[in-house]
């Protein structure tokens, strides 16, 4: 069948698709599971928060009734506290803190909480913040991902008026284009922005794409700062014979034809197979099962211990029925002659010493072997934009947009944050990156 | 194998467990179901005179995401015909003839209406009677109920009256609704009464609706106070009762205990401080009458472990360990120790000492996990992290006596010992 788009009918799109983690049903639902949480002092799972959510607190606010304040404490230290809700990995951060866990208790469903009180908020445009009077400055922020929105709207409180420059047609960034469609819908994406533009004081400018037809010098001339929050690439290249063939493509391409285009419009192969293990890697196998690949299989150099996703994304992969081969590195895509993939060849790998991540690394033994796929999905790690950094005159980590203290840039008066400077985490992560670089305006320009 | 069967005044149940007087008790079909499922008896909901009640009737306190933790009424004695009323109590001691009928009675306040009403219980075979003087609301604008039960003088002349017709035993129940039950107690078992029993309810406003303002339960756009009962009341119910069985007359006579009895453990609380036998009705207007399985069972296995035949054996066993403040020893002293190894690292213990104690915890910051340990030398021992502490036998209570000698407040100001601890 090979590589085609529209397998599926529109009902069993709609059922692939649906919300893998849905909403309580209930306010009974709602307060039997707020009424769980003990109101832990110093909270651990408040620690684990890159934003550092009030997580008792909003809980007990949404027990007490008051659920319009348990939004204002989430969305208050997390404006995308709604899609965080839906994709932040959990388990590992405030849910796997989550004093029950030390009980051998399930943890407090800390998430389904934070989206029963964000999701009301955004439904019903609940005016939780207020500007404060202009204070006559400008900020350019480029990219309307999750970095350069938290960003914006920490600013557009404080009474600058802001202005983003993005790449494409519409915001939120990695959360709008990048997110397997089970957990956030492009929809709810487009409401989150809508909802964190509501506070006024913040235009978007879309299409826009810095050293094209947008320059940092000009945002320089005509604001009082400027934010980068562009981002990361393409998936990182394999550097192996067949890469070209037309049946290998790069994970957030996939992922983001998905999202943009729809479900139908996606071409997707029977025999996939996907490189890496990650959060992506994961949102790339999943998504190919659910558009009818008939197997996926994902294939990660190093093992489960060594995995960056989680163990709930690894069963969702496996539950999904996607193959995973641990310990083995694509070596060569084979093809037909005429541009069709046909074949992986990989070679299996052994754990070596530690690496500079502190991973175990992994070390080639020779021996091969051959997956019989028409499909290759490149999905480990994502290329910084090392052209546009260096072209930028920034200093520069490996692509990587270098910052000092206070997320300065070496130009004056040029911030940055987000994945363009970490090289990519969560969008929970992001959101605290643009705090942090807001508060840093903040201290430059008043 | 424990035995649960009582003898209260010559009443025989085969358990402690009595329905109170109330709306689980106020006809054939209720009173049927409840003794089929295992009570040991009822005491019939409240004969006396007529009366017509409103809708609503109840309503309740829910707390932490628990409901009816305290439960309110503003229903009156029962709105049944008389001679209805008999004519079942008949039918059922016809049935049950193993079970306790008790009949609340609350007549008219004349000598013959008394009279009238005991006769014709009498006939009908009730086998005790309890004197409703404690119902709060409603009633006492009549001057009964609660009226009769906070002016000792009435309560007794009443009981006189009762006393001079009734042939089977009397049981006096009282109202909470005064500073002490003691006076009214002591009045009743002077007037002539064979027993005892309470709490009746405490009066009380359960809430007001937010969006309405009307307080609860809604009669038509107002509201009225109500009887309090259920989990809430215990610790205040226990306390009466206490001071019942401590005092030298009133504790001459048997004692039924009621007050937010909902577990076999209450009830094993109610007798050690005095009650022979114990009266519900919450718990199964909450649950239904299936309770007294494990009201049964919970006793029964708690006797056979602590090696009690009887329930007489260990009624009133805790009475005389409420003492005065003043006969305390000062000398005794412990301290809470936290296991690290069961500690789930909350703060809970942490920040209720450290805002509203004594600041005897020590906190390490750790991440994501703090860890926690008491300052022994600042700690008073007054239980609250222990209490606030969401893990069984995480935090523990450990003796230091400060010296082996007994010493209590009198004699710590005899000697002219130091005051003032910190």
């Amino acid at each position: 069948m090979g590589i085609v788009s529209n397998r599926l009918s529109e009902a069993a799109y709609a059922e692939n698709f649906a919300d893998i983690h849905p909403p309580f049903e209930t306010v009974d639902a709602v307060l039997v599971e707020a009424n769980r949480c003990l109101f832990c002092y110093d909270a651990p799972c408040t620690k684990l928060c890159p934003t550092s959510i009030d997580v008792p607190k909003f809980i007990k606010q949404i027990a007490s009734g008051n659920v319009r304040g348990s939004a204002h404490t989430i969305l208050s230290a997390n404006i995308m506290g709604a899609g965080c809700s839906k994709v932040c990995p959990v388990e590992k951060l405030c849910e796997g803190a989550c004093v029950f866990n030390l009980m051998h208790e399930a943890p407090i469903n800390i998430a389904r909480l934070q989206r029963y009180s964000t999701e009301k908020a955004l439904a019903e445009r609940w005016p939780l913040f207020e500007r404060k009077p202009s204070t006559g400055k400008k900020v350019a922020i480029v990219g309307a991902g999750p970095a350069g929105l938290s960003c914006a709207h920490t600013l557009a409180r404080e009474g600058v008026d802001v202005t983003i420059f993005e790449r494409q047609p519409k915001g939120g960034g990695l959360m709008t284009y990048g997110i397997a469609a089970y957990k956030v819908t492009p929809e709810f994406c487009e409401e989150e922005v809508q909802y964190i533009l509501s506070i006024g004081g913040i235009t978007i400018v879309y299409e826009q794409t810095l050293g094209q037809n947008l320059s940092l010098e000009t945002l320089q001339q005509q604001y009082d700062a400027v934010y980068l929050a562009f981002g990361v690439g393409q998936a990182r290249r394999l550097n192996i014979p067949g890469e070209e063939l037309e049946g290998v493509v790069d994970a957030l391409t996939f992922i983001y034809t998905l999202r943009a285009e729809g479900y139908a419009a996606v071409p997707v192969g029977d025999r996939v197979a996907v490189i890496g293990m990650g959060m992506t890697a994961i949102d790339a196998a999943t998504q190919a099962r659910r558009l009818g690949a008939s197997e996926v299989t994902l294939v990660y150099r190093r093992t489960q211990d060594e995995m960056p996703c989680t163990e709930h994304e690894l069963d969702i992969a496996k539950l999904d029925g996607c193959q995973i081969i641990w310990l083995a590195a694509p070596k060569e895509v084979l093809g037909d002659g005429t541009g069709n993939v046909t074949q992986l060849v990989c070679e299996h790998m052994q754990l070596g010493a530690p690496d500079a991540s502190g991973r175990r690394s992994p070390q080639p033994t020779g021996q091969t072997f051959v997956l019989d796929v028409d499909m290759v999905i490149k999905a480990a790690g994502q290329e910084p934009f090392t052209t546009l950094v260096n072209n930028l005159a920034l200093d520069q980590q490996q692509g990587r947009v270098a910052v000092a203290e206070q997320t300065r840039t070496n130009r004056s008066g040029v911030f940055a944050g987000g994945d363009c400077v970490n090289g990519g985490r969560e969008v929970v992560d992001a959101v605290q990156a643009g705090k942090d670089g807001a508060a840093a305006i903040l201290t430059y320009l008043l | 194998m424990a035995d649960l069967s009582t003898d209260f005044l010559g009443i025989q149940s085969p358990n402690p467990f009595w329905l109170a007087s109330a709306p689980p008790t106020d006809k054939l079909i209720n009173v049927i179901r409840a003794l089929d499922a295992g009570w040991g008896g009822v005491v019939w909901k409240t004969l006396g005179s007529q009366v017509k009640n409103v809708s609503s009737r109840y309503s309740s306190v829910n707390y932490g995401g628990k409901r009816m933790m305290g439960f309110n009424n503003i229903e009156l004695i029962s709105d049944r015909p008389l001679h209805l009323n008999l004519r079942e109590i008949t039918e059922v001691v016809k049935r049950y003839p193993d079970r306790a009928m008790i009949v609340s009675l609350m007549a008219d306040n004349d000598r013959a209406s008394w009279h009238t009403l005991i006769q014709q219980c009498e006939d009908a075979g009730a086998m005790g009677f309890e004197l409703n003087f404690g119902c709060p609301h409603g009633m006492t604008e009549r001057g009964m109920g609660a009226a009769v039960g906070q002016d000792p003088e009435i309560a007794k002349m009443v009981v006189e009256w009762v006393m001079e017709k009734a042939t089977i035993p009397v049981i006096t129940k009282l109202t909470p609704n005064v500073h002490s039950v003691v006076p009214t107690a002591r009045a009743s078992v002077e007037g002539g009464t064979n027993a005892l029993s309470l709490i009746n309810t405490i009066q009380s406003v359960t809430g007001v609706d937010l969006d309405t303002f009307v307080p609860n339960p809604y009669v038509a756009g107002r509201s009225v106070y109500g009887g309090y009962c259920g989990p809430a009341v215990k610790p205040i119910a226990l306390k009466m009762l206490t001071t019942v069985a401590q005092d030298p007359l009133t504790s001459t006579v048997p004692i039924s205990g009621i007050g937010g009895i909902s577990t076999w453990r209450d009830a094993v609380e109610f007798m050690l401080l005095g009650a022979s036998t114990v009266q519900l009705c919450t718990a199964v207007m909450t649950h239904g009458f299936r309770i007294i399985e494990d009201l049964c069972e919970g006793m029964s296995n708690w006797m056979d472990e602590k090696g009690f035949a009887h329930t007489r054996d260990f009624v009133g066993k805790s009475v005389p360990m409420i003492t005065h403040w003043e006969d305390l020893d000062i000398n005794y002293h412990h301290v809470a120790h936290i296991n690290p190894d069961k500690c789930i690292h909350c703060g809970l213990c942490y920040i209720a000492c450290e805002d509203t104690s004594h600041q005897s915890i020590r906190l390490d910051r750790g991440n994501p996990y703090n860890t926690y340990t008491i300052i022994e030398e600042e700690c008073v021992g007054c239980n609250l992290c222990q209490l606030v502490c969401p893990v069984a036998d995480c935090i523990s209570m450990v003796e230091q006596r400060v010296s082996p000698e007994y010493v209590n407040w009198k004699e710590w100001q005899r000697r002219g010992l130091p005051l003032n601890d910190h």
